[in-house]
């Protein structure tokens, strides 16, 4: 287990700084003045040749972008010129309120979908069963930024039951909730689906197989056995389905911080790419990978310390 | 008829999933293909004394706030969900296809980079990744186009290169190799027919997806020029008028709705047919 961590973590390593490097190379080596691309058509001559001083722009690619992953590393993401702030604080202010979002998206899409799925495969074949695949397949074909908007226009604009802007009071933990519930519902029906799906399934996988037979033989209630014992194993499919969601949780959370007017992760990049804004996309596009690649590592290595096999099947 | 019965087409007709699925996916084509012959007006016609006008008779699904004919916009905007759908999903998916038998025949190394390479692909959040892209590019439909596929083709990549690779070892492919067959009789007789079936279930499933991305792209700017009557923008169109046009909202999430539906019933469908032996874990 200590082997395929280490090789996990070196891998999830790798991913972050080669999907970053690619990016930030890009940047530098699209045709133009690299200063206008990092800096915006907005910088002043002045900014624009103290940037080619810090950045070292007149070194070759290589150096440059490892020198960038010297300055990430001691924890320097940059400066935002537009705003006079360093980049880390602008990522770190809005950090929270996307993880908030992600989890309170995670948050509805385990519990709905576990319960749909569970209730299911229970009674497999059942009209109950048929309605439910039907709202699950419902739920995954409806595009996340619809949701958000219908979910806007229904809940926040017509009946008034939830705020349709911002993030809530600070300080206010009930505000702050009653502002997240709308859009993470967004971002998580979607998932309800997927989940509710593989939980299913595999807990119908489960429920033939010997054990379950023999605890069932040995006169435990059923009830139990299926809501003990298939169930639990049926879980770790969807941990794993959750783990590598967070990617697309994180590209429905632009449109939903966007659609209720949200601070986050995905408001900064939309506002900094309108700017061209280039650090800050950099900044909040190297904290959003790695949230995500940091996600699926965890969701990954619960489900090989959990069960053996998966190890293998990698 | 009994062989028609048989055939990938004539199972499909007994699955009511399937033709619910059909059904949508051909009136979409439909009204996409023959849009200018449906649209009771021109999708850029401004009629300024009907701005904001609710769905009525004159107006099916109403106006926006420059006045044009919601109904018209949305038939002209399957048009351009259909062409980058279509695009991109044939683009990335011959990329993927390439690339994932490569990795599934090629020597370990080779793999090992590719898939790598494909992990590192996935790891960007798609419409992130969009944004920061579309910054950097033109805006209009080959960006869209391009960005699409580079975040989609590595899905393709890594499908392809697991059955590829469950196939080199099965039996028959050994028995081929042993009888002498060459490489390009291996890979084009026997890998690729096997390998297709998964991958045109992933492209069915894939279809909605990539509109989805486009949809998503233009609600937030970074998609199709201004002006052009995309579901996306109409969704744009109606948040920023939220309180006036709902029906902008309302219509013109309901195209992405269905497409999605049709393409995800079909895809399941089709995997039930080309692959009996998911059809117990349903």
């Amino acid at each position: 287990m200590i082997q395929y961590t280490l090789q996990r973590v070196a891998l999830a390593l790798g991913i972050v700084f080669v999907a970053i490097s690619a990016l930030y190379g890009v940047m530098i080596a699209l045709p133009g003045d690299p200063t206008s691309v990092l800096l915006g058509p907005r910088a002043t001559p002045e900014m624009r040749a103290l940037f080619r001083e810090q950045m070292g722009l007149d070194d070759p690619l290589v150096v440059q972008i490892l020198n960038f992953w010297g300055r990430v590393l001691s924890g320097d993401l940059g400066t935002d010129f537009f705003r006079n702030r360093s980049v880390a604080t602008a990522v770190m202010n809005a950090l929270p309120h996307t993880v908030a979002l992600v989890f309170g998206a995670i948050f509805w899409s385990a519990t709905l979908g576990i319960l749909l799925g569970a209730f299911s495969a229970d009674r497999r074949n059942s009209l109950l069963d048929r309605v439910t695949g039907v709202i699950s397949v419902a739920f995954i074909a409806a595009p996340s930024f619809v949701v958000a908007l219908y979910s806007l226009l229904l809940f926040a604009v017509t009946l008034r039951w939830f705020p349709s802007i911002g993030a809530g009071e600070p300080g206010d933990l009930l505000s702050r909730i009653q502002h997240l519930v709308l859009p993470s519902l967004a971002i998580g029906l979607a998932w309800v689906g997927y989940v509710a799906r593989i939980v299913r399934a595999s807990m119908l996988e489960a429920m033939g197989e010997s054990y379950i037979r023999t605890a069932r033989a040995f006169g435990l209630p059923r009830r139990r056995v299926v809501y003990n014992y298939a169930l639990r194993v049926a879980i770790l499919p969807a941990v794993q389905v959750l783990g590598v969601g967070i990617g697309g949780m994180l590209s429905s959370a632009v449109f939903a911080e966007i659609v209720f007017s949200r601070p986050g992760i995905g408001t900064l990049i939309y506002t900094s790419v309108s700017d061209r804004n280039y650090p800050v996309v950099m900044g909040a596009m190297l904290v959003a990978i790695g949230f995500f690649v940091t996600c699926a590592l965890i969701a990954d290595l619960i489900n090989a310390a959990l069960d053996p096999r998966h190890r293998k099947t990698q | 008829m009994s062989g028609f019965r048989h055939t990938l087409i004539g199972r499909l007709a007994r699955d009511p999933l399937a033709v619910m699925a059909i059904v949508i996916i051909a009136a979409l084509v439909v009204m996409a293909v023959f849009a200018d012959l449906i649209a009771p007006y021109d999708y850029t016609a401004m009629h300024m004394t009907d701005r904001f006008a609710p769905p009525s008779a004159e107006f099916w699904l109403g106006t926006d706030n420059l006045g044009r004919d919601t109904f018209s916009r949305l038939l002209q905007g399957g048009r351009i969900a259909l062409t980058v759908g279509l695009t991109a999903v044939v683009i990335s998916g011959l990329i993927g296809l390439v690339l994932g038998m490569i990795a599934g025949f090629g020597p370990r190394w080779l793999d090992n980079a590719l898939l790598f390479f494909f992990d590192t692909l996935r790891a960007y959040p798609t419409i992130i990744l969009a944004l920061a892209l579309a910054a950097l590019m033109p805006r209009g439909l080959t960006t869209v186009i391009v960005v699409v596929v580079i975040t989609s083709f590595a899905e393709y990549g890594r499908v392809v290169r697991t059955q590829t690779l469950s196939l080199k070892h099965s039996e028959f492919i050994l028995a081929e190799r042993a009888m002498g067959a060459s490489f390009g009789r291996i890979v084009f007789h026997h890998i690729l027919p096997n390998v297709l079936g998964p991958f045109f279930i992933l492209a069915a499933m894939n279809l909605p997806v990539v509109i989805t991305i486009e949809a998503g792209m233009s609600f937030l700017g970074v998609g199709v020029p201004p002006g052009t009557p995309s579901w996306g923008s109409t969704l744009k169109d109606g948040f920023d008028h939220i309180r006036q046009t709902p029906w902008l909202i309302l219509s013109g999430g309901l195209p992405l709705i269905l497409v999605t539906l049709g393409f995800t019933f079909l895809g399941e469908a089709l995997r039930d047919q080309l692959d009996p032996r998911l059809r117990s874990g349903r």
